[in-house]
This record gives C-alpha cells, sequence and structure tokens, in this order.
C-alpha cells in the first residue's frame, strides 16, 4: 500500500475553535493538509470541512475516527478520487491589452472552458473550475501572455455514495438512538468507503 | 406525560431571578453535586471568588500553592471518588500553570471541569494584563473546551460541559469566561442538566453480533487471556468484570491505570503487564490463542515492540472509545461499548471453565521471578534498604485498604508491582503522561474525594521536589496525608536507564535532596526519616497512626534497579530479569 489521496469530509457544529481543533488532528501527526475548505452543507446550521491529505488509508482511517471522536463533529468519511465528484475554481488575471492584440488566446481560453468574469481597461480575470491538472494547465498556457496574478481554491468535492445529511441529523438528534441507527457497523469492513 | 398540574408546577417555580455570571458558575457546581474545588484567584477570576465567598456552606474551596497542584488535586478528587475534580484558575499563568494537568488528565481520561478567568472581552487579543489564548492552548488536551464571553450562556455550558466531563471516555473540560461575563446581571431561569448532545455520542450500542462473536471465540479457547484497564474502574465494571473472567476460569492482568479494579490477591489476578510488569503476563502474551483487553489501550509501555506483539493471538477490544479499537493493534473482534453493558452480556454467552493448566502456567512463572527477583527484593539481606521491602511493611500494616497515590518513576513501578489492594480506585498515579510532580497534590484531593479512606503517598525525591509547595496547602487545610518519600539519591529511573542502556555515562540523574524532616517541620508537619531496616516497620507504623499529615524519609539503596524489565524496542517476550 501506497500513500494516495484522500478526501476526508467532516459534518460539524458551526463553531467557532474547531477549525484548530481538527486542523491539530493531522499536524500533531506531521501530516501536512494539501487543501481544506469549510462551508455550509445542505443541512442548516451544519458546517461541512472538506479536507485533502496525501497518506496510507490506515492513517486515514485512524485519523477519521480521532477527528469523530470530538465532540462537536458528527460525522467523519474518508474517500478516495474514485468515489467522489470534486472541483477546484481558479482565478487567473492578464494584461487586457495582451488578450485584445492575440486572438490566439481567445481560443484557448474557450478550449479550456475558462469565461470572463470582469473585463476592464487594463486587466482581465477569467475563471475556470476542475481538477488540478486541469486548472494548472491554463496557468502554462497563459504564462506566455503576462499572467499577472493567479489563484486556486480549495478542492470541493461531493462523495458519490452519499445520501447526504438530513436522515443522518434527524438520528443525531434523538435523545435516544433508535435500534436501526447502527454506529460501528464498518468496524470490521475497514476497506470499506467510510469509517464508522 | 407530564400531567397539567406538574406543568403548572414547572411553570410556577421556573420563576427568573437576576443573578451575575459568577453566581450562575456556582449554581451549577451545587445543581451538579460539586462539593469541593481547588483553586488559586487571581484579577481575570476574582468575581467568581467574590460569588464563593457568600456560598462557602455550599462549597468547600481548597487554596492550593500553584495551579499545577490545583490540577492534580482535582485529579486525585476525581480518581478516588469517581466523580468530576473541579478547578479554578485565574487567566494567564493561571491558565498555562493548568496544562500539564489537562494532559494528564487527557491521557488518563479523568473527569475535570476547570474554570478559568479570562480578560474582558472587549480586551481579547490586545495583549492584556495576564491575558493568554488559553482556548487554544489547551485545545489539544482538553475533550471540549469553550470560551464564554456572555453571561447568559453560563447554565448551558457548564451543564454541558459536566456532561462531557463524565460520559462516554471521561476527560477534562476547559471552560474560560472573561470578566465582563462574570459580572454580568442575567435573568437566571435555573440550572438543567445536560443529558444529550447531538454531535456527542458518548454511548454507543451494543452490537450483539460482535459480543456473540467474541463469546464463540473465548468459548473455543485453549489459552485465553484477559488483560484488563482502568476501562472497568471508570464504567464502575468490577463487578461485571469479576463475575466475567470468573465464569470463564480466565487470568487475568492488568496495566497500570486498571491496578486495584481486581483485587490483589484474586486467584485470577496474575499480575501486571507492560515494561515492569510480571513475567507470566508479557512472556504469556505472546503464548495466549485468544487475548481479551478490556478497556485498555495498548499503550506502548504496555505492548513493547508491536510488530511482535501477540501475533499468535486472536484478539477481542473491548472499549468504549472506538477511536481506540485498531488504534494499536489488530483486533479480530471490536467490542464497542461501555463495559458495564458489554462484560454481562459476554458473560452470559460464554462457557464457564476452568483452564487449570493454563492459570497453572502463570504460577510457575511468578515462581520463577519471586526466586529470581521478587523475593531479594522484598526480603534483602544486605544493608542497603530496599524500595520492595518498604511495601511489603506498608502491605502488612495496611492489609491493602489504603489509597496509594504515587508520583512517577522508580518507586512508581515499584508500589505497583507490590502494593496490595482490595478494593477499587485505590491506585493513583499519573500512568499516560508520567508526570512528576503528581503525587502530592494528587493525594490531598484523593482525600477530599475520598474522606474516610487512609490515604498514602509514596513519592521518589525528585518528584517530591517538583510540587512540595503543597505542603502548604496540607498544612493549612489541616489533610490527613501520609507521605512516604523513598529516597535513592537519584532521579533512579533515568539513572537505570543511563545504567543500562548507556554505559553507566550517568548524566545529571544525581539529585540532593533538603532535609526533608525539617522541611515538613517548616510546615508543622510531623516526620522521621529512616536509614536502618530494624527502624522501618515501626516508622511506617508510627505514619500510619499518626493524627493527621505526617512524612517519612526512608533512604534506600542508591543504585537498585526496578526488574524485570522489557527494553523499550523489545518484544514483551524478550522480558530480562536482571
Amino acid at each position: 500500500m501506497n500513500k494516495q489521496e484522500f478526501t476526508i469530509t467532516v459534518y460539524t457544529e458551526n463553531h467557532i475553535g474547531l477549525l484548530v481543533r481538527i486542523a491539530t488532528m493531522f499536524s500533531r501527526r506531521k501530516i501536512n493538509i494539501e487543501s481544506l475548505n469549510t462551508s455550509p452543507s445542505e443541512t442548516e446550521g451544519i458546517h461541512r470541512f472538506t479536507i485533502v491529505i496525501n497518506e496510507f488509508e490506515e492513517v486515514v482511517r485512524k485519523l477519521a475516527r480521532q477527528i469523530e471522536k470530538q465532540v462537536e463533529v458528527l460525522k467523519a468519511y474518508y474517500n478516495t478520487n474514485d468515489e467522489i465528484i470534486w472541483q477546484e475554481l481558479a482565478l487567473y488575471k492578464v494584461s487586457t491589452d495582451e488578450i485584445a492584440e492575440k486572438a490566439k488566446v481567445e481560443r484557448l481560453l474557450r478550449e479550456h472552458g475558462a469565461r470572463a468574469v470582469v473585463i476592464r481597461k487594463d486587466y482581465t480575470i477569467f475563471e475556470t473550475s476542475g481538477h488540478r491538472e486541469e486548472t494548472d494547465k491554463l496557468v502554462d498556457v497563459l504564462a506566455p501572455y503576462g499572467l499577472i496574478e493567479f489563484v486556486r481554491s480549495a478542492r470541493v468535492a461531493i462523495i458519490k455514495a452519499s445520501h447526504g445529511f438530513h436522515e443522518k441529523l434527524r438520528e443525531f438528534e434523538e435523545a435516544e438512538p433508535g435500534q436501526e441507527q447502527i454506529e460501528n457497523e464498518f468496524l470490521n469492513k475497514q476497506d470499506s468507503v467510510f469509517t464508522m | 406525560m407530564e400531567t397539567l398540574e406538574a406543568l403548572k408546577e414547572t411553570a410556577a417555580t421556573k420563576k427568573t431571578q437576576t443573578i451575575n455570571g459568577s453566581q450562575a458558575v456556582l449554581e451549577a457546581f451545587v445543581a451538579e453535586g460539586v462539593d469541593t474545588i481547588f483553586g488559586y484567584p487571581g484579577g481575570a477570576i476574582m468575581p467568581i471568588y467574590d460569588a464563593l465567598y457568600d456560598y462557602h456552606d455550599k462549597l468547600k474551596h481548597i487554596l492550593v500553592r500553584h495551579e499545577q497542584g490545583g490540577i492534580h488535586a482535582g485529579q486525585g478528587y476525581a480518581r478516588a471518588s469517581g466523580k468530576v475534580g473541579v478547578v479554578f484558575g485565574t487567566s494567564g499563568p493561571g491558565a498555562t500553570n493548568l496544562v500539564t494537568g489537562l494532559a494528564d488528565a487527557m491521557i488518563d481520561s479523568t473527569p475535570l471541569v476547570c474554570i478559568t478567568g479570562q480578560v474582558f472581552a472587549h480586551l481579547l487579543g490586545t495583549d492584556a494584563f495576564q491575558e493568554i489564548d488559553v482556548i487554544n492552548i489547551t485545545t489539544p488536551v482538553t475533550k471540549w473546551n469553550y470560551q464564554v464571553t456572555d453571561a447568559t450562556e453560563i447554565p448551558a455550558v457548564l451543564a454541558k460541559a459536566f456532561y462531557i466531563a463524565k460520559t462516554g471516555r471521561p476527560g477534562p473540560v476547559l471552560i474560560d469566561i472573561t470578566k465582563n461575563a462574570q459580572l454580568q446581571q442575567f435573568e437566571y431561569e435555573g440550572y438543567t442538566a445536560c443529558t444529550h448532545i447531538r454531535s456527542y455520542r458518548p454511548k454507543p450500542i451494543v452490537r450483539k453480533e460482535f459480543v456473540a462473536e467474541a463469546a464463540a471465540l473465548i468459548n473455543a479457547a485453549e489459552k485465553p487471556f484477559v488483560i484488563f484497564g482502568q476501562g472497568v474502574i471508570l464504567g464502575k465494571a468490577e463487578k461485571e468484570f469479576k463475575a466475567f473472567i470468573e465464569k470463564a476460569g480466565i487470568p487475568a492482568a492488568w496495566t497500570v491505570m486498571g491496578l486495584s479494579a481486581l483485587e490483589s490477591d484474586h486467584a485470577l489476578n496474575v499480575g501486571m503487564l507492560g515494561m515492569h510488569g510480571n513475567y507470566g503476563p508479557n512472556v504469556l502474551t505472546n503464548e495466549c490463542d485468544v487475548l481479551i483487553a478490556i478497556g485498555m489501550r495498548f499503550d506502548d509501555r504496555v505492548t513493547g515492540r508491536l510488530d511482535k506483539y501477540a501475533k499468535q493471538a486472536k484478539v477481542i477490544h473491548l472499549d468504549i472509545d472506538p477511536s481506540e479499537i485498531d488504534k494499536n493493534v489488530k483486533t479480530t473482534v471490536g467490542v464497542w461499548g461501555d463495559c458495564k453493558e458489554t462484560l454481562p452480556l459476554l458473560t452470559k454467552l460464554v462457557d464457564a471453565k476452568a483452564h487449570t493448566a493454563w492459570v497453572n502456567k502463570f504460577k510457575e512463572y511468578m515462581d520463577e521471578e519471586v526466586k529470581e527477583v521478587i523475593h531479594a527484593e522484598l526480603n534483602p539481606v544486605g544493608e542497603i534498604l530496599t524500595m520492595g521491602e518498604v511495601i511489603r511493611n506498608l502491605n502488612e500494616l495496611t492489609g491493602g485498604d489504603s489509597i496509594i497515590v504515587t508520583d512517577v518513576g522508580q518507586h512508581q513501578m515499584v508500589a505497583c508491582r507490590y502494593a496490595k489492594f482490595n478494593k477499587s480506585k485505590s491506585n493513583i498515579t499519573s500512568g499516560g503522561l508520567g508526570t512528576m510532580g503528581f503525587g502530592l497534590p494528587a493525594a490531598i484531593g484523593a482525600k477530599f474525594g475520598a474522606p474516610d479512606r487512609q490515604v498514602i503517598t509514596i513519592i521518589g525525591d525528585g518528584g517530591f521536589q517538583m510540587t512540595l509547595q503543597e505542603l502548604g496547602t496540607i498544612m493549612q487545610n489541616e489533610v490527613d496525608v501520609k507521605i512516604l518519600i523513598l529516597n535513592n539519591q537519584f532521579l533512579g529511573m533515568v539513572r537505570q536507564w543511563q545504567q543500562l542502556f548507556m554505559d553507566r555515562r550517568y548524566s545529571f540523574v544525581d539529585i540532593a535532596s533538603p532535609d526533608y524532616v525539617t522541611l515538613a517541620k517548616a510546615y508543622r508537619i510531623d516526620g522521621q526519616r529512616v536509614t536502618k531496616r530494624e527502624d522501618l516497620h515501626d516508622a511506617l507504623s508510627t505514619m500510619l497512626h499518626h493524627k493527621g499529615s505526617y512524612l517519612l524519609e526512608v533512604m534506600v539503596g542508591k543504585e537498585n534497579n526496578v526488574f524485570p524489565m522489557v527494553p523499550q524496542g523489545c518484544s514483551v517476550s524478550e522480558i530480562r530479569l536482571k
């Protein structure tokens, strides 16, 4: 088994300090976070962390359990790249003169699915989204035309097999967990998509 | 369903009253049944101390000499009583002094609620006097922490704090309260205990099929072996545990934290696990066919080299904390749950057996250990006193009924190996963090947690000098704690390693001591010093029968070692007897 890219999805309460609590889970083990995104989820009041790391599955499994153990964490899942759909957003700032003069640029942008967000006299900002390689490629393409500024967002990901969090949350809100709720269903199926 | 009358009654009693945040904190304590607080005042927590002035009939406050002493006392209280320990500290240095104790409580799963004062909310982030970002400092060493800036939050936050500290796998909680919130007046509607947090599941559902799988493995086993930890004590499952091993006839060995959950003289108690544990339990870990771990976490001091640990065995792990299952040792069957619930289920399904030959194997190893190590340690013939004989004499006098609080180092291992216990919650020590200086303050807390029991703290000359300021707390509050210093004039455990693994290059382990008896006298604590064997027994007896606290210093062999020993990086079966 080798290190590979894992996306960890964490559903949490929206509380101050939780970011640090989760971040220390990684830094304590000297694991670098490749990308981290926090956002609302489909459920009101529930926050969603999307964290990308490069690690051995064994390590990620234990990490996910430690994260889930935190009081304000509802659930932590981890997935390999083929189990998720993900996107990253990138912005590119180039000189408007440069674009206007060279018709070739327009064709390149079209090929990479970029669209203009702002067009001003002095500069134009393009936006594209996709996987890392795709947004990276446009950087290479635009470099000869004087790329002034580039920024890329963290990864956001949707788990293919997920049914959302509404049902789960309802279970969590019950003071007495129902019999159908099986918390350690995956205890003996560690190679499965998610942990506990 | 509540009746209409009952509802009316609740409505009637739910009249609000105006109180301030500080009073709300103390009201929460009273409602949670807190009787003792260990603390130290300071600027940012003064409003709470002001409110405390009016609560002296309901809440006892013990003024310690250092916040670290306060939190260790809180730990000792919690461990001896099974209740939540409560600690006060002020902002800044008061808060940072709590960190070691929080880390200790975190790794040893001790329920604590610590309240720290904080600067006014409008000063947060301005480097105000005694301002420290205590929430971020303590995040990795608390089960939960929270900063309160508005008094109206206090009742609910305190309720949550107690609930989190004591349920599931217990742990320390820190609540930081800004001074304005302590002073703020608000409409108080009474205290409601917390019973549920949607993102927190302290009690997992027990999966009967895993219990059944575990039982099947146990029933098919010829050489089953139980290893247990503090989970049995924290789960208050001592009876259930005993019923299980007795029915299944399985020998059981304990971790340092599990010590006293099963009485020392029980026929199936085969001793201590780990680095300085007993010979049989270590060697036979690698010979058993089913290893049943109960409420323990496979610490590296227990397992030695992991890739050579119990590889032949099927492993069953009972734990309330799912993240412990498969963390260090791969389990065959994980039984997630409170052992108070899972053990009776398991007991019902296991066959009544005796495993006589297997249990006898532990006895054979014990005989060899007695011959090679224990006899000479407990009954030395040379002039030099050993730590082991001090503990043997102590056992003869206490009969195993006392609470023994130890510090960290050689004396700790010797005390754990040889002290006898008849009752649970009697061994209080810093197991996971190995905090030198834990012993004295923890003993103070233990006495308040179990006032009817004899509390003896056994401390080395190194550890005692780390927190000896708490003699002041003992003096002022007349705490009946017996202090037994085993003085070998060295930082003994480090010296032992330097001797065994570093060619006797004794690097800064030679530690000088003050005259402890005179020091104690300065604190109006009686005491004496023993250097000869003929005086030992009487001196211990004098100590135990003395009214009030007492300090006894025993001069023991300078270069005695603790054996057996599993050297670091070695397998448990490579345990050395000398």
